[in-house]
Protein backbone atom coordinates (compact mmCIF):
# COMPACT_ATOMS: atom_id res chain seq x y z
CA UNK A 1 0.00 0.00 0.00
CA UNK A 2 2.78 2.46 0.75
CA UNK A 3 4.51 2.04 -2.17
CA UNK A 4 2.46 3.90 -4.70
CA UNK A 5 1.83 6.44 -2.11
CA UNK A 6 5.62 7.03 -1.77
CA UNK A 7 6.06 7.10 -5.32
CA UNK A 8 3.45 10.16 -4.89
CA UNK A 9 6.08 12.14 -3.12
CA UNK A 10 4.59 11.30 0.07
CA UNK A 11 6.73 10.07 3.10
CA UNK A 12 6.09 6.45 4.79
CA UNK A 13 6.15 8.58 8.74
CA UNK A 14 3.45 11.07 7.61
CA UNK A 15 1.38 7.90 5.49
CA UNK A 16 1.95 5.79 8.68
CA UNK A 17 0.01 8.65 11.11
CA UNK A 18 -3.05 8.69 8.66
CA UNK A 19 -3.35 5.18 8.30
CA UNK A 20 -1.69 4.15 11.97
CA UNK A 21 1.29 2.10 12.45
CA UNK A 22 1.52 -1.30 12.84
CA UNK A 23 1.90 -2.18 16.51
CA UNK A 24 4.85 -3.82 16.16
CA UNK A 25 6.51 -0.99 13.92
CA UNK A 26 8.31 0.42 16.96
CA UNK A 27 10.70 3.11 15.63
CA UNK A 28 13.93 3.28 17.10
CA UNK A 29 16.85 5.97 15.90
CA UNK A 30 18.58 3.29 14.24
CA UNK A 31 16.17 3.12 11.98
CA UNK A 32 15.21 6.51 11.72
CA UNK A 33 18.66 7.24 10.92
CA UNK A 34 18.85 4.52 8.28
CA UNK A 35 15.56 6.20 7.24
CA UNK A 36 16.94 9.47 6.75
CA UNK A 37 20.39 8.25 5.21
CA UNK A 38 19.27 5.39 3.24
CA UNK A 39 17.80 5.33 -0.49
CA UNK A 40 15.39 7.59 0.61
CA UNK A 41 17.29 10.06 2.21
CA UNK A 42 19.17 10.90 -0.72
CA UNK A 43 16.06 12.20 -1.83
CA UNK A 44 16.37 14.74 1.26
CA UNK A 45 20.15 15.65 0.96
CA UNK A 46 19.71 16.18 -2.73
CA UNK A 47 16.31 18.17 -3.31
CA UNK A 48 16.26 20.66 -5.63
CA UNK A 49 16.44 23.18 -2.61
CA UNK A 50 19.26 25.38 -2.97
CA UNK A 51 20.99 27.16 0.39
CA UNK A 52 24.19 28.87 -0.28
CA UNK A 53 26.10 30.85 2.58
CA UNK A 54 29.49 33.48 2.43
CA UNK A 55 31.00 34.49 5.28
CA UNK A 56 33.22 37.46 4.83
CA UNK A 57 35.60 40.10 6.22
CA UNK A 58 32.39 41.83 8.37
CA UNK A 59 29.11 40.29 6.57
CA UNK A 60 27.78 36.53 5.80
CA UNK A 61 25.63 36.06 2.68
CA UNK A 62 22.84 33.59 2.59
CA UNK A 63 20.96 32.94 -0.67
CA UNK A 64 18.27 30.65 -0.71
CA UNK A 65 16.35 29.69 -3.70
CA UNK A 66 12.63 30.88 -4.71
CA UNK A 67 10.88 27.90 -5.74
CA UNK A 68 8.61 26.46 -3.58
CA UNK A 69 8.22 22.88 -4.74
CA UNK A 70 6.05 19.25 -4.35
CA UNK A 71 7.08 17.22 -6.60
CA UNK A 72 8.01 18.21 -9.59
CA UNK A 73 5.19 20.67 -9.63
CA UNK A 74 6.00 24.68 -8.45
CA UNK A 75 4.19 25.86 -5.79
CA UNK A 76 5.37 29.12 -5.75
CA UNK A 77 7.98 31.36 -7.44
CA UNK A 78 8.89 33.61 -4.68
CA UNK A 79 9.46 31.54 -1.96
CA UNK A 80 11.31 33.14 1.34
CA UNK A 81 13.10 30.43 2.53
CA UNK A 82 14.72 32.84 5.46
CA UNK A 83 13.66 34.09 8.78
CA UNK A 84 15.20 36.59 10.79
CA UNK A 85 16.38 35.28 14.51
CA UNK A 86 17.15 39.08 15.88
CA UNK A 87 19.01 41.94 14.48
CA UNK A 88 22.06 40.46 13.63
CA UNK A 89 21.31 36.98 12.95
CA UNK A 90 19.94 35.62 9.55
CA UNK A 91 18.42 31.46 9.38
CA UNK A 92 17.79 29.48 6.07
CA UNK A 93 16.02 26.43 5.51
CA UNK A 94 14.91 23.98 3.32
CA UNK A 95 13.77 19.92 4.26
CA UNK A 96 10.37 18.52 4.33
CA UNK A 97 8.13 21.34 3.54
CA UNK A 98 6.07 22.30 6.46
CA UNK A 99 8.37 21.05 9.03
CA UNK A 100 10.92 23.81 7.45
CA UNK A 101 8.51 26.09 8.12
CA UNK A 102 7.13 25.57 11.90
CA UNK A 103 10.93 24.68 13.09
CA UNK A 104 12.39 28.03 11.97
CA UNK A 105 9.24 30.36 13.30
CA UNK A 106 9.56 27.99 16.53
CA UNK A 107 13.11 29.26 17.10
CA UNK A 108 12.47 33.02 15.53
CA UNK A 109 9.85 33.08 18.25
CA UNK A 110 11.93 31.59 20.79
CA UNK A 111 14.90 34.36 19.64
CA UNK A 112 12.48 36.99 20.39
CA UNK A 113 11.13 35.60 23.89
CA UNK A 114 14.67 35.50 24.96
CA UNK A 115 15.86 39.16 23.48
CA UNK A 116 12.22 40.40 25.05
CA UNK A 117 13.03 38.75 28.46
CA UNK A 118 16.85 39.64 29.06
CA UNK A 119 17.16 43.02 26.91
CA UNK A 120 19.94 41.50 25.21
CA UNK A 121 20.38 39.65 22.16
CA UNK A 122 21.77 36.14 21.70
CA UNK A 123 25.38 35.83 19.74
CA UNK A 124 25.02 33.95 16.60
CA UNK A 125 26.82 30.98 18.15
CA UNK A 126 24.41 31.34 21.23
CA UNK A 127 21.53 30.99 18.74
CA UNK A 128 22.96 28.13 16.42
CA UNK A 129 23.89 25.65 19.91
CA UNK A 130 20.39 26.53 20.71
CA UNK A 131 18.51 25.80 17.40
CA UNK A 132 20.86 22.42 17.48
CA UNK A 133 20.27 21.34 20.85
CA UNK A 134 16.27 21.73 19.78
CA UNK A 135 16.75 19.83 16.59
CA UNK A 136 18.44 17.37 18.56
CA UNK A 137 16.14 16.87 21.10
CA UNK A 138 13.76 16.63 18.02
CA UNK A 139 15.84 13.90 16.66
CA UNK A 140 15.17 11.59 18.59
CA UNK A 141 11.24 12.12 19.34
CA UNK A 142 8.53 10.06 17.59
CA UNK A 143 8.34 12.43 14.64
CA UNK A 144 11.41 14.70 14.29
CA UNK A 145 11.83 17.62 12.15
CA UNK A 146 13.34 17.27 8.85
CA UNK A 147 15.27 20.55 8.30
CA UNK A 148 18.58 21.98 6.92
CA UNK A 149 19.52 25.01 8.35
CA UNK A 150 22.62 27.66 7.64
CA UNK A 151 22.56 30.23 10.29
CA UNK A 152 24.45 33.51 9.49
CA UNK A 153 25.03 36.24 11.95
CA UNK A 154 27.51 39.28 13.32
CA UNK A 155 28.18 38.69 17.02
CA UNK A 156 26.85 42.52 18.01
CA UNK A 157 30.42 42.73 20.46
CA UNK A 158 33.15 41.99 18.51
CA UNK A 159 31.53 42.80 14.99
CA UNK A 160 33.22 39.27 13.73
CA UNK A 161 31.31 37.23 10.69
CA UNK A 162 29.63 33.95 11.69
CA UNK A 163 27.90 30.91 9.28
CA UNK A 164 26.86 27.96 10.73
CA UNK A 165 26.26 24.53 9.22
CA UNK A 166 23.18 22.07 10.24
CA UNK A 167 21.75 19.23 8.97
CA UNK A 168 18.72 17.49 9.88
CA UNK A 169 20.45 15.07 12.16
CA UNK A 170 21.45 18.16 14.00
CA UNK A 171 24.90 18.02 13.24
CA UNK A 172 26.42 21.87 13.54
CA UNK A 173 29.30 22.86 12.40
CA UNK A 174 30.61 26.65 11.85
CA UNK A 175 32.03 27.52 8.25
CA UNK A 176 33.64 29.98 6.07
CA UNK A 177 30.96 29.49 3.48
CA UNK A 178 28.37 26.41 3.11
CA UNK A 179 25.91 24.87 0.77
CA UNK A 180 22.60 22.47 1.64
CA UNK A 181 21.25 20.45 -1.20
CA UNK A 182 22.32 20.42 -5.06
CA UNK A 183 24.28 22.98 -4.32
CA UNK A 184 26.95 21.23 -2.78
CA UNK A 185 27.77 19.12 -5.47
CA UNK A 186 27.99 22.40 -7.32
CA UNK A 187 29.41 25.03 -5.70
CA UNK A 188 31.53 23.90 -2.56
CA UNK A 189 34.43 23.06 -5.33
CA UNK A 190 33.92 26.35 -6.65
CA UNK A 191 33.70 28.01 -3.12
CA UNK A 192 36.97 25.87 -2.11
CA UNK A 193 39.20 27.87 -5.06
CA UNK A 194 37.47 31.51 -4.97
CA UNK A 195 36.58 31.93 -0.90
CA UNK A 196 39.06 33.69 1.29
CA UNK A 197 38.09 34.82 4.75
CA UNK A 198 38.45 38.36 4.77
CA UNK A 199 37.42 39.03 1.40
CA UNK A 200 34.85 42.21 0.80
CA UNK A 201 30.77 42.19 0.45
CA UNK A 202 31.73 42.92 -3.58
CA UNK A 203 34.10 39.71 -3.55
CA UNK A 204 31.68 37.90 -1.74
CA UNK A 205 28.41 38.95 -3.86
CA UNK A 206 30.76 38.50 -7.22
CA UNK A 207 31.91 34.54 -5.51
CA UNK A 208 28.20 33.95 -4.98
CA UNK A 209 27.24 34.67 -9.10
CA UNK A 210 29.86 32.30 -9.68
CA UNK A 211 28.21 30.02 -7.68
CA UNK A 212 24.42 31.09 -8.84
CA UNK A 213 25.75 30.73 -12.56
CA UNK A 214 27.45 27.09 -12.36
CA UNK A 215 24.12 26.26 -11.07
CA UNK A 216 22.44 27.55 -13.75
CA UNK A 217 24.57 25.68 -16.37
CA UNK A 218 24.65 22.34 -14.60
CA UNK A 219 20.99 21.88 -12.33
CA UNK A 220 18.55 20.63 -15.02
CA UNK A 221 15.78 22.06 -12.68
CA UNK A 222 14.55 26.11 -12.76
CA UNK A 223 14.80 27.06 -9.16
CA UNK A 224 13.37 30.30 -9.93
CA UNK A 225 15.91 32.23 -8.95
CA UNK A 226 17.69 33.44 -5.81
CA UNK A 227 16.60 35.53 -3.04
CA UNK A 228 19.55 37.22 -1.19
CA UNK A 229 20.22 38.50 1.79
CA UNK A 230 23.17 39.81 3.38
CA UNK A 231 23.88 40.52 7.80
CA UNK A 232 26.31 43.33 8.87
CA UNK A 233 26.76 45.02 12.01
CA UNK A 234 23.74 47.08 10.65
CA UNK A 235 21.27 44.71 10.50
CA UNK A 236 19.53 42.34 7.69
CA UNK A 237 18.90 43.62 4.49
CA UNK A 238 17.86 41.98 1.21
CA UNK A 239 20.07 41.94 -2.06
CA UNK A 240 18.61 42.68 -5.31
CA UNK A 241 20.52 40.45 -7.57
CA UNK A 242 19.71 40.01 -11.51
CA UNK A 243 18.09 36.65 -11.48
CA UNK A 244 17.25 36.54 -15.36
CA UNK A 245 20.87 36.88 -16.91
CA UNK A 246 21.21 33.66 -19.17
CA UNK A 247 24.02 31.77 -18.64
CA UNK A 248 24.92 29.68 -21.90
CA UNK A 249 25.80 25.58 -21.05
CA UNK A 250 29.15 24.80 -21.50
CA UNK B 1 26.11 2.96 4.34
CA UNK B 2 23.71 3.93 6.55
CA UNK B 3 25.16 2.99 9.44
CA UNK B 4 25.26 5.60 11.90
CA UNK B 5 28.85 5.87 13.19
CA UNK B 6 30.10 5.69 8.88
CA UNK B 7 28.01 8.78 8.24
CA UNK B 8 30.31 11.43 9.00
CA UNK B 9 33.86 9.88 9.32
CA UNK B 10 36.47 10.40 11.43
CA UNK B 11 39.66 8.82 13.71
CA UNK B 12 40.83 9.01 17.49
CA UNK B 13 43.66 7.60 19.21
CA UNK B 14 45.39 7.53 22.62
CA UNK B 15 48.54 5.99 23.97
CA UNK B 16 50.25 6.21 27.16
CA UNK B 17 54.17 7.20 27.19
CA UNK B 18 56.65 7.66 30.52
CA UNK B 19 54.59 9.72 32.85
CA UNK B 20 52.75 10.96 29.83
CA UNK B 21 49.62 10.39 28.03
CA UNK B 22 48.81 11.58 23.99
CA UNK B 23 45.19 11.99 22.27
CA UNK B 24 44.95 12.66 18.72
CA UNK B 25 41.93 13.45 16.31
CA UNK B 26 41.55 13.94 12.22
CA UNK B 27 39.76 17.06 11.31
CA UNK B 28 36.77 15.88 9.16
CA UNK B 29 33.48 16.66 9.27
CA UNK B 30 31.51 14.57 6.32
CA UNK B 31 27.79 13.92 4.50
CA UNK B 32 28.99 10.19 3.50
CA UNK B 33 31.46 10.99 0.24
CA UNK B 34 30.90 14.78 0.44
CA UNK B 35 33.34 16.70 2.86
CA UNK B 36 31.83 19.15 4.83
CA UNK B 37 34.56 21.06 6.93
CA UNK B 38 37.92 20.39 7.32
CA UNK B 39 38.08 22.15 10.40
CA UNK B 40 35.83 19.63 13.16
CA UNK B 41 38.40 18.27 16.22
CA UNK B 42 36.73 15.53 17.83
CA UNK B 43 39.08 16.01 21.57
CA UNK B 44 36.89 17.94 24.35
CA UNK B 45 39.03 19.21 27.29
CA UNK B 46 37.04 18.43 31.18
CA UNK B 47 39.66 18.97 33.71
CA UNK B 48 43.45 20.56 33.30
CA UNK B 49 44.61 16.86 32.65
CA UNK B 50 41.41 15.19 30.84
CA UNK B 51 40.34 14.72 27.76
CA UNK B 52 37.93 12.80 25.65
CA UNK B 53 37.72 11.93 22.09
CA UNK B 54 34.54 11.67 20.11
CA UNK B 55 34.24 9.52 16.75
CA UNK B 56 31.00 8.68 15.00
CA UNK B 57 28.14 10.63 14.27
CA UNK B 58 28.51 14.01 14.24
CA UNK B 59 25.28 14.89 16.31
CA UNK B 60 26.28 12.84 18.76
CA UNK B 61 29.61 14.38 18.69
CA UNK B 62 28.20 17.30 19.41
CA UNK B 63 25.93 16.05 22.02
CA UNK B 64 27.68 14.02 24.32
CA UNK B 65 30.56 17.03 23.97
CA UNK B 66 28.19 19.25 25.70
CA UNK B 67 26.36 16.89 27.88
CA UNK B 68 29.73 16.07 29.92
CA UNK B 69 30.60 19.18 29.52
CA UNK B 70 27.30 20.06 31.75
CA UNK B 71 27.83 16.76 33.99
CA UNK B 72 31.94 17.85 34.64
CA UNK B 73 30.70 21.83 35.62
CA UNK B 74 28.13 20.36 38.10
CA UNK B 75 30.89 17.59 39.55
CA UNK B 76 33.50 20.34 40.10
CA UNK B 77 30.60 23.05 41.94
CA UNK B 78 29.71 19.98 43.83
CA UNK B 79 33.13 18.59 44.65
CA UNK B 80 34.96 22.11 44.40
CA UNK B 81 37.60 20.25 42.57
CA UNK B 82 38.51 19.01 38.91
CA UNK B 83 37.26 15.32 38.09
CA UNK B 84 39.80 12.52 37.82
CA UNK B 85 40.35 10.70 34.83
CA UNK B 86 39.45 7.27 36.72
CA UNK B 87 36.01 9.01 37.75
CA UNK B 88 35.12 10.51 34.30
CA UNK B 89 35.55 7.26 32.74
CA UNK B 90 32.58 5.71 35.37
CA UNK B 91 30.76 8.90 34.55
CA UNK B 92 31.13 8.51 31.15
CA UNK B 93 30.12 4.74 31.10
CA UNK B 94 26.93 5.14 33.45
CA UNK B 95 26.13 8.06 31.20
CA UNK B 96 25.88 5.94 27.76
CA UNK B 97 24.53 3.00 29.48
CA UNK B 98 21.15 5.20 30.97
CA UNK B 99 20.68 5.11 26.90
CA UNK B 100 20.98 1.47 26.60
CA UNK B 101 18.32 0.82 23.84
CA UNK B 102 18.84 3.92 22.11
CA UNK B 103 21.74 4.93 22.20
CA UNK B 104 24.16 7.97 21.15
CA UNK B 105 25.82 7.23 18.44
CA UNK B 106 29.69 7.70 19.52
CA UNK B 107 33.20 5.52 20.42
CA UNK B 108 35.09 7.74 23.24
CA UNK B 109 38.50 7.53 24.06
CA UNK B 110 39.73 8.91 26.88
CA UNK B 111 43.51 10.09 28.05
CA UNK B 112 44.79 11.69 31.09
CA UNK B 113 46.68 12.05 34.40
CA UNK B 114 45.57 10.98 37.50
CA UNK B 115 46.14 14.60 39.89
CA UNK B 116 46.93 12.58 42.96
CA UNK B 117 48.61 9.95 42.00
CA UNK B 118 50.50 11.29 38.48
CA UNK B 119 49.88 7.93 36.66
CA UNK B 120 49.00 8.34 32.92
CA UNK B 121 45.41 6.90 32.27
CA UNK B 122 43.61 6.05 29.07
CA UNK B 123 40.75 3.88 28.14
CA UNK B 124 38.21 3.85 25.27
CA UNK B 125 34.19 2.63 25.57
CA UNK B 126 31.79 1.26 23.22
CA UNK B 127 28.70 2.92 22.43
CA UNK B 128 26.91 1.71 25.46
CA UNK B 129 29.54 2.42 28.22
CA UNK B 130 31.59 -0.87 27.82
CA UNK B 131 35.00 0.48 29.16
CA UNK B 132 38.15 -1.24 27.47
CA UNK B 133 40.80 -0.70 29.69
CA UNK B 134 44.40 -0.59 27.94
CA UNK B 135 48.18 -0.07 28.91
CA UNK B 136 48.88 0.58 25.36
CA UNK B 137 46.92 2.41 23.12
CA UNK B 138 43.12 3.24 22.18
CA UNK B 139 41.56 3.74 18.78
CA UNK B 140 38.30 4.40 17.32
CA UNK B 141 36.75 5.97 14.59
CA UNK B 142 36.16 4.76 10.36
CA UNK B 143 39.89 4.44 10.54
CA UNK B 144 39.92 2.21 14.00
CA UNK B 145 41.28 -0.88 11.72
CA UNK B 146 44.37 0.78 9.96
CA UNK B 147 45.14 2.73 13.47
CA UNK B 148 45.48 -0.78 14.91
CA UNK B 149 47.78 -2.05 12.59
CA UNK B 150 49.87 1.46 12.60
CA UNK B 151 49.60 1.63 16.78
CA UNK B 152 50.88 -2.19 16.79
CA UNK B 153 53.80 -1.37 14.86
CA UNK B 154 54.47 1.87 16.04
CA UNK B 155 54.16 2.23 19.63
CA UNK B 156 56.57 1.02 22.55
CA UNK B 157 56.70 0.96 25.90
CA UNK B 158 57.92 4.08 27.91
CA UNK B 159 58.22 6.78 25.41
CA UNK B 160 59.06 10.07 26.12
CA UNK B 161 56.71 12.81 25.27
CA UNK B 162 58.63 14.19 22.13
CA UNK B 163 58.99 10.77 21.07
CA UNK B 164 55.20 9.93 21.86
CA UNK B 165 54.45 12.40 19.84
CA UNK B 166 56.55 11.64 17.17
CA UNK B 167 54.41 8.22 17.24
CA UNK B 168 50.80 8.63 17.70
CA UNK B 169 51.22 11.15 14.97
CA UNK B 170 52.70 9.38 12.38
CA UNK B 171 50.32 6.32 13.62
CA UNK B 172 47.35 8.54 12.76
CA UNK B 173 48.39 10.18 9.55
CA UNK B 174 49.41 7.01 8.23
CA UNK B 175 46.00 5.27 9.24
CA UNK B 176 43.71 8.43 7.97
CA UNK B 177 45.31 8.10 4.41
CA UNK B 178 44.07 4.67 4.17
CA UNK B 179 40.38 6.11 5.13
CA UNK B 180 38.56 8.15 2.98
CA UNK B 181 36.33 8.96 5.32
CA UNK B 182 39.03 10.45 8.12
CA UNK B 183 41.89 12.58 7.95
CA UNK B 184 42.32 16.68 6.18
CA UNK B 185 44.57 17.22 9.09
CA UNK B 186 44.63 16.37 12.92
CA UNK B 187 44.83 17.75 16.38
CA UNK B 188 47.53 15.64 19.02
CA UNK B 189 47.20 16.82 22.84
CA UNK B 190 50.86 15.53 24.55
CA UNK B 191 49.11 15.61 28.62
CA UNK B 192 51.92 16.05 30.97
CA UNK B 193 51.62 15.88 34.50
CA UNK B 194 51.72 19.89 34.91
CA UNK B 195 52.09 20.73 30.83
CA UNK B 196 49.76 19.90 28.06
CA UNK B 197 50.86 20.64 24.35
CA UNK B 198 48.70 21.21 21.44
CA UNK B 199 49.47 20.45 18.31
CA UNK B 200 47.54 21.00 14.73
CA UNK B 201 48.87 18.86 11.92
CA UNK B 202 48.46 19.97 8.64
CA UNK B 203 48.01 16.15 6.63
CA UNK B 204 47.53 15.48 3.11
CA UNK B 205 44.26 17.97 2.22
CA UNK B 206 42.96 15.70 -0.28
Amino acid sequence: MYGVLERLGLRRSKLQLFFGRKKSAKRRLTQQVADLTGAPGVKLTARPEVLLGIAGKDFVILAASKAAMRGPTVLKAEDDKTRQLNKHTLMAFSGESGDTVQFAEYIQANAALYSMRNDTELSPSAVANFVRGELARSLRSRSPYTVNLLLGGIDPVNEKPHLYWVDYLASLAPLPYAAHGYAQYYCLSILDKHHHPDCSFEEGLALLTLCTDELKRRLPIDYKGMLVKVVTKDGVREVPVDNDKVVRSA
Amino acid sequence: MSNPFDINGGACVAMVGKDCVAIACDLRLGMQSLTISNNFPKIFNYAPSTYLGLTGLATDVNTVSDLFRYKVNMYRLREERDIAPQTFANLVSSSLYEKRFGPYFVSPVLAGINPTTGKPFICGFDSIGCIDFAKDFIVSGTASDQLFGTCEGLWEPNLAPEDLFETISQALLSAVDRDALSGWGAQVYIIEKDKVTQRLLKGRQD
